[in-house]
């Protein structure tokens, strides 16, 4: 390592922990691909907005009651009375939609780039058990403001695990600390969800390090092979990553100031009625595939089965996918499937946002089966048969090789 | 081979049944020790408690039905009409994803006593809706019928019947 420290109180700490020389190789020297786009801008922007909830959230904590009684009346009154509450809230309430954006752009990235293939299998493992834990973490802190959706939210997504047989209906009972969605399930969805977010810069702290050991991929999908590859992080891609941020905060403050419950549902802001519930009971929109997933079944231990399964054959994409290409720029057939691919995720998200009925349950069950027709039949089969266009040898003769786009209209 | 442990007749040495002896133990200590922590999830005595509700059933007309509250949980009492009884009765069970006799679910005909609690994922039916007369969810359309039985939706079995007894003609006891 090339860190030789000047300063005689950081060579002092650096001897004893050798910490500061761990940032300066993680964020400064880590030498990156010279060619990332800004699809690889996404991973900071997920870290930024992880920060984002965590403060946002510890200082609502300090305003909130987890209590059925006082909890959506705390929420009211952080966004009346508490200074500036209604703006903390609403970073925390969108900064969770954003978050899901984000996260979600980067990990079709990682779809798109072959992100997946060996030598990142557990990168990629890392970043889907990140997404989980944010989906835990997501769906206990919506029930917190103790609202109609709050509440039949968390009674439709607890009662999945009463479809478990034989230990189903203890499973739920356990879970809800009594017979119904009440106090006790309040107050412990609100002591895991200030939990789990530190358990998740636990992951992302192993998964960046997971990045560290073999590098970041990039568009071409071919490994650094000299130092002309790449160049330091800092400051080419700390300064990217920044511009990406201001990007991004201007989409995030559109929402935050000009339509702030936008992606909220209306009948959270009536309180919770365990026994009356709303007409049309849809989850935030970041769960609706899952959800049209769920719902495209007649069968409700199949239903539960089919909806974890979506995310478990994630897990097995670095074996399912048989091609040693890594980027869909050089896939034909791939890149073509993986666009079906979105259109046929966006479609779920759609269908799941509607009621389940008529020609919206037919969709559903289209979209659900081609989700897994995609992943277990085509990936696998394409890899076999599809005939790649030829690798750049580096990076650098790929990034070289490319004309100015005037100079390749003066050509054409 | 060398070795400095002694061996016993059939090969296993002593040490092999200290570690296993040990292991053992402390993993029976470790789930002793766990089980504290995941019992305390389950519903606390006070919440027991709170099991039995107590109906009035004079002014509940005929054909209408109240929801009582019974462990947090909405139980319809539905004072049913002859023509929910007959609708009721006269089913082919063998038509019934649960089948069940209306008279199994009733201790007097005319008073219908369920968990108001759709038997899919949890949401409360609505009274009056859905293709059978009795009652409809709208979480993901699962059609009950006066007797409260699953004729057709995602649901797989009946609303469930409460344990209840008839203290006198006008009131119930539900727990
Ligand atoms: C992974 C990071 C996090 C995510 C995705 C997340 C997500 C959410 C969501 C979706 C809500 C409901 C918002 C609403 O509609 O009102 C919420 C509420 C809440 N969260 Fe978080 N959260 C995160 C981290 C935290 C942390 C670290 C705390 C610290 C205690 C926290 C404390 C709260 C509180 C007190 C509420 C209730 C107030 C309210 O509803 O605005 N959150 N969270
Ligand atoms: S909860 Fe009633 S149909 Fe799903």
């Amino acid at each position: 390592m090339s860190f030789e420290p000047k300063n005689p109180a950081v060579k002092w700490l650096e001897d004893r922990l050798p910490i500061t020389g761990m940032l300066h190789h993680a964020l400064y020297e880590y030498p990156t691909p010279k060619n990332l786009s800004y699809w690889w801008t996404f991973g900071s922007l997920a870290g930024v907005m992880l920060v984002v909830q965590i403060v946002t959230g510890i200082v609502l904590a300090m305003h909130y009651t987890p209590h059925v009684d006082m909890a959506f009346t705390s929420v009211e009154h952080i966004m009346r009375d508490v200074n500036y509450g209604w703006l903390l809230r609403y970073m925390h309430a969108n900064g969770a939609s954003m978050f899901f954006i984000v996260v979600y752009l980067h990990i079709f990235r990682g779809l798109y780039y072959g992100s997946y293939k060996a030598p990142r299998e557990l990168l990629w493992w890392l970043g889907l058990v990140i997404f989980l834990l944010m989906m835990a973490t997501a769906f206990m802190g919506y029930v917190l403001p103790w609202g109609q959706m709050s509440f039949w939210g968390a009674t439709v997504i607890t009662n999945l695990f009463g479809a478990i047989p034989v230990v189903g209906d203890s499973i739920v009972t356990w879970l809800w600390g009594g017979f119904a969605v009440d106090n006790p399930t309040l107050n412990r969805f609100f002591s895991l969800h200030y939990l789990l977010p530190f358990v998740i810069v636990g992951i992302v702290i192993l998964h960046i390090w997971a990045l560290h050991t073999n590098g970041s991929n990039n568009p071409t999908g071919v490994e650094l092979k000299d130092k002309q590859d790449s160049i330091p992080f800092h400051p080419y891609y700390t300064v990217k990553d920044l511009y990406g941020l201001a990007i991004f905060l201007i989409f995030f403050s559109a929402f935050l100031f000009y339509a702030p419950n936008y992606m909220g549902h209306p009948d959270n802001y009536i309180p919770a009625n365990p026994l009356v519930t709303p007409a049309h009971i849809v989850p935030e929109w970041y769960f609706l595939p899952f959800y049209a997933i769920l719902r495209a079944v007649p069968d409700k231990l199949g239903g539960v089965l089919l909806m974890f399964g979506a995310i478990a054959v994630l897990f097995a994409l670095p074996w399912l996918d048989k091609s040693r290409i890594r980027s869909a720029r050089f896939r034909p057939i791939y890149k073509q499937l993986f666009w079906v691919f979105v259109a046929d995720c966006v479609l779920l998200t759609y269908i799941g946002g509607k009621p389940a009925e008529g020609a919206f349950i037919i969709w559903g069950r289209i979209a659900t089966i081609y989700y897994f027709v995609h992943i277990l039949i085509l990936l696998p089969l394409v890899g076999l048969f599809e005939k790649p266009k030829p690798l750049p040898a580096s990076i650098s003769e790929d990034v070289l090789s490319k004309k100015p786009a005037s100079e390749e209209a003066a050509n054409a | 081979m060398t070795t400095t442990t002694p061996e016993e007749e059939n090969g296993v040495k002593r040490r092999d049944f200290l570690y296993i002896a040990a292991g053992g133990l402390g993993a029976v200590g470790t789930a002793a020790a766990i089980w504290p922590f995941i019992s305390q999830m389950n519903p606390s005595a006070d919440v027991l408690a709170l099991s039995t509700t107590e109906v009035d059933l004079e002014g509940i007309e005929i054909g209408s039905e109240v929801t009582a509250v019974w462990q947090g949980k909405p139980v319809f009492v539905r004072h049913r009409t002859e023509e929910d009884i007959e609708r009721a009765e006269d089913v082919d069970l063998a038509d019934l994803p649960d089948p069940e006799p209306d008279s199994d679910r009733v201790i007097k005909p005319e008073w219908l006593i369920m968990v108001g609690i759709c038997t899919h994922l949890g949401c409360v039916p609505l009274k009056g809706q859905g293709d059978y007369g009795g009652w409809f969810c709208p979480c993901h359309g699962s059609h009950y019928d006066t007797s409260g039985r699953i004729r057709k939706g995602p649901a797989p079995l009946n609303l469930v019947i409460p344990p209840y007894e008839f203290l006198n003609d006008n009131n119930i006891k539900i727990g």
